[in-house]
């Protein structure tokens, strides 16, 4: 029940002994209520659809230590509660867009408060009342206008195809395959993304994989958007894939994207679309040595867990599988990996929020990682999602590790050890 | 008649560029069809004007308390009376703020076709052809216009302004105002100049100047950043500044300003003639441009195509 | 008081605009369009009007490919009432032609102020804003940034260049072409956009003044010529920004 708000102040003067005092210091000698917090917010946004599980924190505050975000700034679902309890609206406070989805606080939280389900109900709400940092705002309207967050044209989506020298056979054309690779965006538009998508069309034709892409058929899975708070676009998006998978006929769908996998398994389902949907990892650790690997490369590497291929999908060891099976190459870990993986900053939405971040944190979480890999010794960081090649190349250069360590996608690594 | 009509456009006491430019323009299409050059001059109190207006053979003036500033209304009206009075075949107006209320008004009115966004025209076989630029300075339309009359709606700066600036006493002729001058639905209230204070983009010798690629606000204190280590200031294309993320007087281009600096960064610019109007004179002008079908890169001296977030970082550190 | 937003879509210039075998206008077949970001500023600024004075804000398009998502979208930011503007228009559409067919559209409708985008860039024959204005026979001002309505007047900031401003006051109902809206047009979350195709309808009116004229008769189409502008800096970004900071040098600026 909401406490008369007269009660929660200090006094702006008591008297004790004598002695004026002011301010809160006060408080200790003057009688309070035990419970002097007006919960309407807390229940506000508690009562969202999906966000109920925040009412249940009991601030026992394992979740901070583990947070990302905490690491590189002051952040915390404990402290989401805890500002909640002070009336503080989360519709409208900065911390709203902090949260990458990492999911390393629902490992250890003992009362299951899911920020994986909190942070996109109360951020759809907030974006259905315009309360959106603009350059989040850009990625939405680019993604609905043209299929992809970079504002690239639709029409250039598989443009990548061209610079493959092997054959990448588009659906429209071929209409039945074993596997239907869903390329995702960054894959298809980044420059270093188009490498590793050429990389895995290589490694594919290598294996004699039957497969196929949807080219310019093919929108982005807006997973990252849907946990951003653009349930709508997700949506609007899933129902035209879903639309699109269902004029050709495959076995399987390959991914990219730990992101789209996550869309695949855990969204698409509740819209109708169920399908068998592996991670390029999973597939290709069990053929691995189906591969001519005629390269030694010498290399000490570190790997990094994506969250969505991790944390959320349980795949900790096929990535390792492949390092692992690579002539001359040895594997450090660092010390936060597998379960307790130190998110990139770029899931949730994080992406696309650099530079709203930027006034929150002293660094970027992919920086503090950056440094994490230096640590280690190793020449090379592997990766095997979209989002990190970039974030952690820009982060080798701002924290200036250039020359010391070089981050590639452990398809790259394949490829250069196959030496095609 | 087949004259050319100029509208002699002037704010503040002053004719713009875009009078000159177009009354040298209009001079050689007198020429070409052998017909006099008149330029339509409207305001209250403009005899102290018209020696600047040598370059035409003659003025036609219309004066009136409500054409003391330019009023859509009272200007539509003033030029129109004009018109019917030269009966002009060509008849040139400024793709500016006035003139965009003047020339589409203009063809409405008397049904006279229009052409606009037009960078060049010219008398071939007795025809009239114009090239516009259009969408965003991307693709150039010729056309010819067909009729007795023809309103061409040109570009600031698509011609050299030194052409008509002349001084000389033509020929002065002046028009009743039209008796609905005084019943008019729009009225002139004030000049509101722009708010002093902020940097004087004008005066600076280093622009770094920035365009949609941007992409959002929070970019731009990596681009102050830059301009700081040139010794210069930020600039910025129109919708940077219709998004309001630099004040107005930071706007380079068409309703923006017009700048000269020795050295003009152009980051995410793809540039429209609106913009490329205001900066093309730079004395050196580098663009980078995710686009390599941008035009800016016609106008600058070095070009990269490439991503300005992956260039700015570097580039401010190399300068330390 | 009643607002009338006309919405067009443009072609979108992050495509590599084609010209077609006649050599006459775009090659439209692979075409893609979006909203005209000038009418997206005067719906803003619409909106913004409404919920200073109420009233309603009606969004109008010309029948076309896409039409009906342009006009869902408006809902969803805000717009009151849809109307697509239905006739056999001459091709390709000049402003000319847009601006008859919504003048026959909109007579005898009750409004007070028409917003539009002050300009497109397909805009070859002239204004749409201002021949409407001339067609419906009412006021009209340009390159407006700033609208207020007090006693059924308008009052507005016209921009002129350096920044200059020109303040007016126009009678109502009046057409005010607009440059820039009070603050960035809003977003128009996905699921509203949703919600609007399945909640909202859109009327058809339909044009009885399908006129073509006005236009220039257009002779070719063509790209500027490359090569007489930049030299370009080829190389990763540290090569490229190396190339800069020499040529600065070399010029004297650092």
């Amino acid at each position: 029940m909401p406490v008369d708000p007269k009660q929660i102040r200090a006094k702006d003067k008591v008297v004790v002994d004598g002695i004026e005092l002011t301010s809160e210091w006060n408080r200790m000698f003057d009688q309070r209520p035990v419970f002097d917090y007006d919960v309407d917010v807390l229940d506000k946004i508690a009562s969202i659809p999906g966000a109920e599980s925040i009412a249940w924190c009991y601030q026992c505050a394992q979740c901070v230590p583990v947070c990302p975000v905490n690491e590189v700034g002051d952040y915390g679902p404990r402290k989401i509660y805890r500002r909640l309890q002070f009336g503080i609206d989360l519709l409208t406070d900065d911390e709203l867009w902090k949260c990458t989805t990492c999911m390393n606080c629902l490992r250890v939280c003992p009362k299951d408060v899911n920020m994986i389900d909190i942070m996109p109900a109360v951020r759809e709400e907030a974006v259905m009342e315009g309360h959106v940092p603009a350059e989040l705002q850009e990625v939405f309207e680019n993604t609905f206008e043209y299929g992809n967050p970079l504002g690239e044209s639709p029409r250039k989506r598989a443009d990548w195809v061209k610079d493959a020298g092997v054959p990448v056979p588009i659906m429209k054309e071929k209409k039945e395959a074993d596997i239907l690779w869903f390329v995702e965006c960054y894959p298809s538009y980044h420059p270093r993304g188009k490498e590793t998508s050429v990389a895995l069309a290589k490694v594919l034709n290598a294996l004699g994989v039957d497969f196929a892409i949807l080219g310019v058929e093919e929108k982005c899975s807006c997973d990252s958007q849907r946990l951003a708070g653009e349930r709508g676009l997700f949506e609007e998006f899933a129902e035209e894939n879903i639309k699109t998978f269902s004029k050709y006929k495959f076995n399987r769908i390959l991914v990219t994207d730990p992101h789209a996998l996550n869309a695949f398994k855990t969204e698409y389902p509740k819209l109708g679309g169920e399908y068998d949907v592996v991670h390029y990892t999973t597939f290709l650790a069990p053929m691995m040595d189906r591969l001519e690997l005629k390269n030694r490369l010498n290399y000490k590497v570190t790997f990094h867990d994506p969250c969505y291929l991790g944390r959320h999908h349980g795949e900790f060891d096929a990535p390792r599988q492949i390092i692992n099976s690579l002539p001359g190459v040895e594997l450090v870990e660092m010390w936060r990996c597998r379960q307790n993986s130190f998110c990139c900053g770029g899931g949730g939405g994080g992406m696309w929020l650099d530079g709203f971040m930027a006034d929150h944190v002293k660094e970027r979480l992919s920086e503090n990682r950056v440094r994490e890999a230096v640590e280690t010794g190793a020449e090379v960081l592997v990766v095997c999602c979209p989002y990190e090649i970039s974030r952690f190349e820009d982060a080798v250069k701002s924290t200036g590790n250039e020359g010391k360590l070089i981050v590639k996608d452990i398809i790259e690594l394949v490829v250069e050890a196959m030496g095609v | 008649m087949s004259d050319v009509l100029v509208f002699a456009e002037h704010l503040q006491g002053n004719f713009t560029d875009s009078t000159f430019e177009l009354l040298g323009k209009g001079r050689e299409l007198a020429a070409a069809t052998g017909d006099h050059l008149v330029a339509a001059l409207l305001g209250n109190g403009v005899d102290d004007m018209v020696h600047q207006l040598g370059a035409a053979d003659k003025v036609v003036a219309v004066e009136h308390d409500q054409l003391a500033e330019f009023n859509p209304e009272a200007h539509t009206l003033a030029l129109k009376a004009v018109v019917q009075a030269v009966n002009p075949a060509i008849i040139l107006i400024p793709y500016t703020s006035m003139g965009m209320d003047l020339a589409s008004a203009l063809s409405a009115d008397l049904d006279i076709p229009l052409a606009s966004y037009v960078a060049d025209v010219r008398v071939e076989d007795g025809k009239l052809v114009t090239v516009s630029q259009m969408y965003g300075g991307k693709v150039n339309v010729e056309s010819e216009i067909a009729g007795n009359q023809k309103i061409v709606s040109v570009l600031a700066g698509a011609f050299p302004a030194d052409a008509g600036k002349k001084e000389g006493s033509p020929a002065v002729e002046k028009l009743d105002p039209p008796a609905e001058l005084s019943n008019l639905r729009v009225s002139f209230k004030q000049l509101i100049e722009p708010e002093g204070g902020d940097v004087d983009i004008t005066q600076q010798d280093v622009l770094v100047s920035i365009g949609r690629g941007i992409q959002s606000e929070e970019n731009i204190p990596m681009v102050e950043e830059l301009a700081q280590k040139l010794g210069g200031a930020v600039s910025a294309s129109r919708p940077i500044i219709d998004n309001k993320w630099l004040p107005k007087s930071r706007q380079v281009g068409k309703s923006g300003l017009k700048v000269k600096p020795k050295l003009y960064l152009a980051l995410g610019i793809s540039g429209a003639p609106e913009h490329i109007e205001g900066m093309k004179d730079a004395e050196l002008i580098i663009a980078i441009n995710s686009d390599p079908n941008a035009p800016i890169f016609e106008y600058a001296h070095y070009g990269v195509v490439g991503d300005l977030f992956d260039i700015v970082p570097v580039l401010k550190e190399k300068l330390g | 008081m009643n607002i009338i937003v006309p919405l067009r879509q443009v072609p979108d210039l992050v495509e590599d605009l084609e010209i077609d075998a006649s050599g006459k206008d775009l090659d439209r077949e692979w075409l893609k369009y979006k909203i005209n970001e000038f009418d997206d500023h005067a719906l803003e600024e619409a909106l913004l009007l409404k919920e200073d004075v109420g009233g309603t804000v009606t969004a109008m398009a010309l029948d076309g490919d896409d039409v009906d998502k342009l006009l869902f979208t408006a809902a969803a930011k805000g717009a009151d009432k849809l109307i697509k503007v239905t006739g056999d228009f001459p091709q390709p559409l000049s402003s000319h032609a847009i601006a008859r067919a919504l003048a026959s559209a909109i007579q005898g409708m009750d409004y007070q102020l028409i917003l539009i985008g002050v300009q497109a860039v397909d805009e070859l024959d002239g204004q749409v804003g201002v021949l409407l204005a001339h067609y419906l026979g009412v006021p009209h001002v340009s390159v407006v940034t700033g609208v207020q309505v007090t006693n059924g007047k308008a009052v507005v900031h016209k921009e002129y260049a350096g920044g200059v401003m020109g303040e007016f006051e126009v009678t109502l109902p009046a057409v005010l072409g607009i440059q820039a809206a009070r603050q960035t047009p809003r977003y128009a979350p996905v699921s509203r956009v949703r919600m609007a195709m399945r909640k909202s309808t859109i009327e058809e009116v339909s044009a009885s003044d399908t006129a073509a004229g006005g236009t220039p008769e257009i002779r070719k189409l063509f790209k500027p010529e490359k090569g007489a502008g930049a030299q370009m800096l080829d190389g990763s970004p540290e090569e490229v920004a190396e190339k800069i900071v020499s040529i600065l040098k070399e010029k004297g600026i650092v």
